[in-house]
């Protein structure tokens, strides 16, 4: 059991939101939401800075999120934040909704960058990294990047750029559930030691249960309180699914198919698991 | 036009011979412009840069390992804690900026106009044009202006950029007008993409009482025989052109576009309309989905059916080699479009 109990139940209350987003739309990246929940449970109430009624309060944490499709994920965390309403779940991925399938800036308070091309969130973290150190704004980056997205050059070449930078008030979180869209991302392009190879740019790095909180925790602490000058990156292995075990089980995929039945079952499976 | 006939791409296996006595030719990548003895300004981008930033702290500088050949290097002189040496990463440059962007300030990113529009397009588009930030993309080498080979020849990039939404295309004349088109485009909400020519740039539109403003032709000289619709450096040889077509009694007047988009449609209809005359375009560009196209599809749409010709590059990969005999070889070179048009009359 998580001995924090309050993060369990913002865990636990992402994961709620996301289903029943994916049950508006019968389908979605559900797996990746629910594997995902405890790391975004920890940035948004732990971790970061924000104004729920100020989405671009200029001392916040930035958050980007890199990974578009994640976006459900991330509007469960905003609906649990108090940044959107919880009444505007039944538009997700509707047409004339806040909330898109693919994450975009432009369409939803609190999405602060525009995924879904992947390898372009940790470039841009650097721009806006760069930017605040200018305005000695002591706020946070973090980029949510997945570990399939470690495939694009690009992501390369911002990890380089934050080195050179010593930009301290850079951190990655790289959502390692070791799956991607045709299959185990580590079967698909030299995935390597996670630890070894950032440690080996020059980043400050770390791996964890992304799906243990206490641990999630610590190393957002670690992080965040790190007093040398250089960037930092959190690799959470996350299982997919995780909170619903028939999901879990099931053969995972990139994009897990839920039948129109099993989202109220889903839903009641992870109502009796409700961290009390 | 119809180049690749003309390629030495077609002839590897024959051996060639050195020419005696002195080397007048070469295909190094930076190479005059002009040899013509034109009157030139130096850096004025640089410059006019390093003017602005005195009053705006929202201007920072980046570059992906090409500050000299840019002329971005007289702004990191000036404002060293302004400018950001990104290293050969176009993507992380040009994502950056983005993120500089957010945070509120004006960055102008260089590279070379084929790093900017083929190797980057993807994170100009997406991390800048999608959420219409205000990053200046301004890019050295555009079209054929170096011979060193399709590596380096950005004769597409007009053809790629028109296609991003949101995004502003600038495609200067001269000194004059890069000095002045800096300013503009520093005060544009939005992201800009502008050709560049840098080092010693002719001076040509400060005998014509020019002024740039954005979105706007302008019509440099009126003539009843041809009107010339020319960007960029290709408005230099256009001007040039009409006065050697003079001589032999054709009147040519010359509309000068340096915003390819948003177009100046109205000025191009009202000026082409005016009838008997033969509208010719010139671009530093290939004929294809540059300045001529769009003209060419401005006045079909407009319903404005006059005689059009083309001067621009082929749809080809082009040669190495010295960029004057470029310039004559594939027909941009006031020569050689002075042939041409006399061709068509
Ligand atoms: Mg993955």
């Amino acid at each position: 059991m998580q001995s924090n109990v309050s993060l369990a139940r913002r865990a636990y209350a992402i994961r709620r939101f996301a289903l029943r987003m994916g049950e508006v739309q019968g389908q979605g990246y559900i797996g990746q939401a629910l594997g995902v929940a405890d790391v975004l449970a920890v940035s948004y109430f732990h971790a970061m800075a924000y104004r729920a009624d100020d989405p671009t309060w200029e001392g916040r944490d930035r958050f980007y999120l890199s990974i578009g499709h994640y976006a459900i994920a991330l509007y469960a965390a905003l609906i649990e934040a108090g940044i959107l309403p919880e009444d505007e779940i039944g538009t997700y991925g509707m047409d004339d909704s806040r909330m898109p399938m693919s994450g975009m800036a432009a369409y939803t308070p609190g999405m602060e960058i525009t995924g879904g091309s992947l390898g372009h969130g940790l470039g841009i973290a650097v721009g806006a990294a760069l930017g605040l150190k200018r305005k000695k704004n002591p706020a946070f980056v973090y980029n949510m990047l997945s570990d399939g997205e470690l495939g694009e050059g690009s992501t390369w070449e911002a990890v380089m750029s934050a080195v050179q930078w010593k930009l301290d008030n850079l951190i990655a979180i790289v959502d390692f559930n070791d799956q991607q869209a045709d299959g185990k991302t580590t079967a698909a392009l030299a995935q390597m030691p996670e630890v070894g190879r950032w440690s080996a740019f020059g980043w400050f790095a770390q791996e964890v249960d992304g799906n243990d909180l206490d641990a999630v925790v610590a190393a957002f602490d670690a992080a965040r309180h790190h007093d040398v000058a250089q960037p930092r990156v959190i690799i959470c292995k996350s299982k997919m699914c995780k909170g619903v075990p028939f999901l879990e089980d099931r053969e995972i995929t990139h994009f897990v198919r839920v039948e129109p039945d099993e989202w109220t079952k889903a839903l009641s499976i992870l109502d009796e698991g409700k961290p009390t | 036009m119809n180049g690749q006939y003309l390629s030495r791409r077609q002839s590897k296996e024959t051996p060639r011979t050195a020419p005696k006595g002195e080397r007048l030719a070469t295909s190094a990548m930076i190479a005059s412009l002009d040899a013509e003895g034109r009157k030139t300004i130096a850096a004025p981008f640089g410059h006019a840069l390093v003017d602005l930033a005195k009053d705006r702290d929202d201007i920072v500088g980046l570059t992906a390992d090409l500050s000299k050949y840019t002329d971005l290097h007289v702004f990191a002189k000036a404002y060293p804690d302004r400018f950001y040496q990104m290293g050969m990463a176009e993507a992380v440059m040009i994502s950056a900026a983005a993120g500089l962007a957010r945070e509120g300030f004006t960055p102008f990113a260089t590279t070379y106009a084929v790093f900017a529009a083929r190797r980057a397009y993807d994170f100009i588009i997406m991390a800048i044009a999608e959420e219409n930030l205000p990053v200046k993309i301004v890019c050295a080498l555009p079209g054929l202006t170096t011979g060193y080979g399709p590596s380096h020849q950005a004769t597409e990039d007009l053809a790629i950029m028109r296609g991003m939404p949101n995004l502003t295309i600038i495609d200067p004349c001269d000194a004059t007008e890069i000095d002045q088109a800096t300013r503009v485009i520093a005060d544009h909400p939005g992201p800009v993409y502008m050709r560049l020519l840098r080092g010693q740039v002719p001076d040509v539109l400060s005998e014509y009482d020019y002024k740039f403003e954005l979105g706007q032709a302008k019509l440099l000289r009126d003539g009843r025989d041809v009107l010339f619709v020319s960007s960029g450096l290709m408005t230099m040889r256009v001007l040039d052109a009409a006065k050697a077509l003079q001589k032999d009694g054709v009147d040519c007047g010359v509309l000068h576009v340096p915003t390819i988009k948003p177009l100046d449609t109205a000025t191009i209809i009202a000026e082409a309309s005016k009838g008997g005359r033969l509208v010719v375009t010139a671009e530093n560009h290939s004929v294809v989905g540059g300045l001529g196209e769009a003209v060419a599809a401005t006045l079909m749409r407009a319903g404005v059916f006059v005689p059009f010709r083309q001067i621009g590059l082929p749809d080809a990969f082009l040669d190495a080699g010295a960029l004057l005999t470029l310039h004559d070889q594939y027909g941009i070179s006031v020569k050689a479009l002075t042939a041409s048009v006399k061709g068509w009359l």
